[in-house]
């Protein structure tokens, strides 16, 4: 009957409007300070990041952005003077602990950086690489993650038939995917991509954004971004950082369209930066 | 020079194009209304014929809009205010069309005696066209609080619209010969009501500019 539909059809609507979608948390960062000597460099941040979600983290140069990216997979504690308070909790611990196991944790939170870097390696030895040291060895086992890991990283049809030659003959959009492929082989749960496709050329920009949003079914994704329109096409949450703070966190929709702060606006409608 | 000074001046630029195209609309919809009263021909004949002017005017903002669009990748305000101009652009070119409308029963009238001295239709006219002035001066200064004073009168103007069509056409018995202009003078008042329901609309435009918030200032 159609009445019965309209009911029930009435009836749910009203169900999901009133329900808020409840997000997943992956990482829950209070009160983050970060310092390279004396210098702080971020400010006391705190942010709830969704899981299976991309969250961008945006701001002109020196806001802080990469030092709270690199802070979320201990990569500052390569860099003399610098050092953390605050919590940033991941799975109940807190990722600052001295008690972490850093190369553990770089596992479970990979990252790719702006610069492709493959290892002069063949593709195959990039992926495998790190997976040996993990102690994985067989073959078969080693064969089947490469290709899963390209796969996913959109790259296995463009590569397979030259698994053995140098990853360093790839295209430069090709060899982001690598490193991206990389970093899916040794099942990270969350990825850091600090400015991942700035150097690329707008076709493999275009396959390595196509990508990130494939990826969030799997992964959680932190991306730091100077391009305000990648950041608009492929968040779903942003951060807007300035001298250290956390300005404005929202749905990257408001951000985008009706941001709460003024600076938020003027940074992302390009009056200053 | 401010950081994109250019792309300011010409979202600059393209209010002060809508604010000429309002500015001809509101002008046509006087004279329309000129030529109605003093059955005066030549000016119905000038108010049809600038409407091409208007149009054009409607085509040069769509066109500036679609390339600040394309070119400049606007966000928040700067994407409201391009996407207002269209939406506003779009209701000022339905207002030349009314006055278009009034000027055409002008000709139907044509120079025939009125059946009665037409003193109601003025005033209903005189508050559409305030409605016209105070949204688009709420445009021009992105002032939300005439946009809302402009849409409150919107309820007048239904009202006088439904009064005087009825006693228009309670006249018709008594003046047979006179139906048709008598039809005309209705349809007349329903353009001006028209012009009331647009200039409530770019109140909402206005609304949305300044807030990002849809509003429904005629509920």
């Amino acid at each position: 009957m159609v009445t019965t539909l309209l009911e029930k059809e009435i009836g749910e609507q009203t169900i999901q409007s009133t329900v808020p979608l409840q997000m997943e948390h992956i990482l829950n960062v209070h009160d983050l300070e970060i310092f390279y000597g004396e210098k702080r460099a971020v400010n006391g941040i705190s942010m709830d990041i969704e899981k299976n979600a991309v969250t961008a983290l945006i701001g002109p140069s020196g806001c802080g952005k990469s030092t709270f990216l690199r802070s979320i997979n201990r990569m500052n504690d390569l860099i003399p003077g610098a050092r953390a308070q605050g919590e940033i909790m991941y799975e109940d611990l807190n990722i600052l602990s001295e008690q972490i196991n850093v190369v553990a944790l770089r596992k479970e939170i990979g990252m790719v950086f702006q610069k492709p870097n493959p290892f002069p390696k063949s593709i195959y030895g990039n992926i495998t690489h790190a997976l040996k040291f993990s102690g994985i060895k067989k073959k078969s086992q080693l064969d089947e993650i490469v290709e899963e890991s390209l796969q996913k990283a959109a790259l296995w049809d463009e590569v397979k038939d030259r698994l053995h030659k140098s990853a360093l003959s790839l295209s430069g959009g090709q060899q982001q995917r690598l490193c991206i492929a990389r970093t899916i082989a040794m099942k990270p749960t969350v990825m850091l991509l600090d400015e991942p496709s700035s150097a690329l050329d707008p076709i493999s920009n275009a396959k390595v954004e196509d990508l990130i949003v494939e990826l969030k079914k799997d992964y959680s994704i932190i991306i730091v971004t100077h391009n305000m329109q990648q950041a608009s096409r492929i968040s779903d949450k942003t951060a807007f950082f300035l001298s250290g703070d956390l300005v404005e966190y929202d749905a990257t929709e408001k951000i985008f369209t009706n941001p709460s702060v003024k600076k938020t606006e003027e940074y992302i409608s390009g009056r200053f930066g | 020079m401010s950081t994109r000074a250019n792309f300011d001046n010409n979202l600059k630029e393209l209010k002060e194009l809508l604010l000429e195209m309002a500015h001809k609309s509101e002008q046509a919809i006087k004279y329309a209304m000129i030529a109605l009263l003093n059955q005066d021909m030549k000016m119905a004949k000038k108010v049809i014929e600038g409407d091409n002017e208007i149009d054009d005017l409607e085509d040069a903002i769509n066109n500036k809009a679609l390339l600040l669009i394309a070119r400049e990748s606007p966000v928040a305000t700067d994407l409201r205010k391009i996407s207002v101009a269209l939406k506003v652009s779009s209701e000022v070119e339905r207002l030349a069309d009314i006055a278009v409308n009034i000027a055409k029963s002008a000709e139907h009238i044509g120079n025939e005696k009125h059946f009665k001295e037409i003193i109601d239709i003025p005033k209903m006219m005189e508050l559409a066209l305030e409605m016209v002035s105070e949204s688009i001066t709420a445009y021009y200064s992105e002032d939300i609080e005439l946009a809302k004073k402009c849409a409150n009168k919107d309820d007048a103007v239904d009202k006088m619209f439904g009064d005087l069509v009825h006693e228009l056409l309670s006249f018709i018995p008594q003046n047979p010969n006179a139906t048709n202009q008598i039809i005309q003078l209705a349809f007349v008042c329903r353009f001006i009501e028209r012009i009331a329901d647009h200039s409530t609309n770019i109140a909402e435009n206005v609304v949305y500019l300044v807030t990002g918030k849809r509003i429904n200032l005629n509920a």
